[in-house]
């Protein structure tokens, strides 16, 4: 029922509102005496280098894409977790065969591989 | 008392939406264009909750807002060059694309205008994610199992793709 989220909406609201008013105060509050040292990039104390946006390294793209396959696993689960209780364990053994054949999948991954970070 | 809230609800979220699209498509930085892509994903899912489709609107939060977009990240992270004072980024093509979304439009407006809307009798689903667990574990589970093969041909072409350096 779309009323039954007028409370995430009262919630998204609020966190919203508090977080501009943080910055509000923040910017009452604090004292404004900028130097070149201040307003570096912050890199982990480290001195900074280059631009922020350099290429990064293809292999990330890998871990990316695995990601999104099981990230569309997970939609599959919510309908099956809700009605796992009424179908009992017919259900299970449905979502265990699922399962298994992508569980196949990232163990040909990870024997492939893939999930080893090549220098 | 309901109804205007939710009309209030949509028209916000309408706003929303057409407003980070445009901003999508004229922002200069395009890792910020893709910011405001998240926020029209984001929005849309509102409109799918206040459609009564909470589990469309589940999958578009996980779909669209976490894996597409890490996706886009990661393509704008991997092209080269991206910041370049050499490379303009505006676009460069702005007529033929007006013409394009303008054709789109008027097309689409003459499709609204000539449809007869019939609303359906029934009762919208009050639970719709439960309806879907159901059928899709007894009558459709052998698509069911299927998808799960889908992905993993997916997973294993994707790999053998990307390892081909």
């Amino acid at each position: 029922m779309p009323q039954d989220y007028a409370y995430p909406g009262l919630f998204l609201l609020v966190g919203i509102i508090f977080v501009l008013f943080v910055f509000f105060l923040a910017r009452l509050a604090s004292p404004k005496k900028p130097n070149p040292e201040k307003e570096r990039n912050y890199e982990c104390g480290e001195v900074p280098f280059g631009f922020a946006w350099v290429q990064y390294n293809v292999r990330y793209y890998i871990f990316c894409l695995i990601f999104v396959i099981f990230d569309v696993e997970v939609v599959f689960l919510f309908p099956w977790a809700v009605v796992y209780k009424s179908l009992g364990f017919f259900a299970f053994i449905e979502m265990l065969i699922f399962l298994a054949i992508l569980i196949f999948g990232l163990v040909y991954v990870w024997k492939k591989g893939a999930l080893k970070w090549v220098r | 008392m309901e109804s205007s809230v939710q009309s209030a609800v949509f028209y916000i979220l309408s706003a929303i939406i057409v407003g980070s699209a445009i901003l999508v498509v004229t922002l200069k930085n395009i890792f910020h264009s893709l910011l405001f892509l998240v926020l029209t994903f984001f929005s849309i899912a509102g409109i799918y909750v206040l459609l009564h489709a909470e589990f469309i609107a589940a999958v578009q939060v996980l779909i669209y807002v976490g894996a597409i977009t890490v996706l886009l990240i990661f393509a704008i992270m991997m092209t080269a060059q991206i910041y370049s004072p050499v490379l303009r980024q505006t676009n460069e093509q702005v007529i033929p694309g007006l013409i394009i979304v303008g054709v789109l439009l008027i097309t689409t407006l003459i499709v609204l205008g000539n449809t007869a809307w019939r609303v359906s009798e029934k009762l919208p689903e009050t639970q719709s994610i439960v309806t879907i667990g159901k059928s899709l574990l007894t009558t459709y589970v052998l698509p069911f199992e299927v998808v799960s093969v889908v992905l993993i041909t997916a997973l294993i072409s994707a790999i053998i793709i990307a390892r081909r350096d």
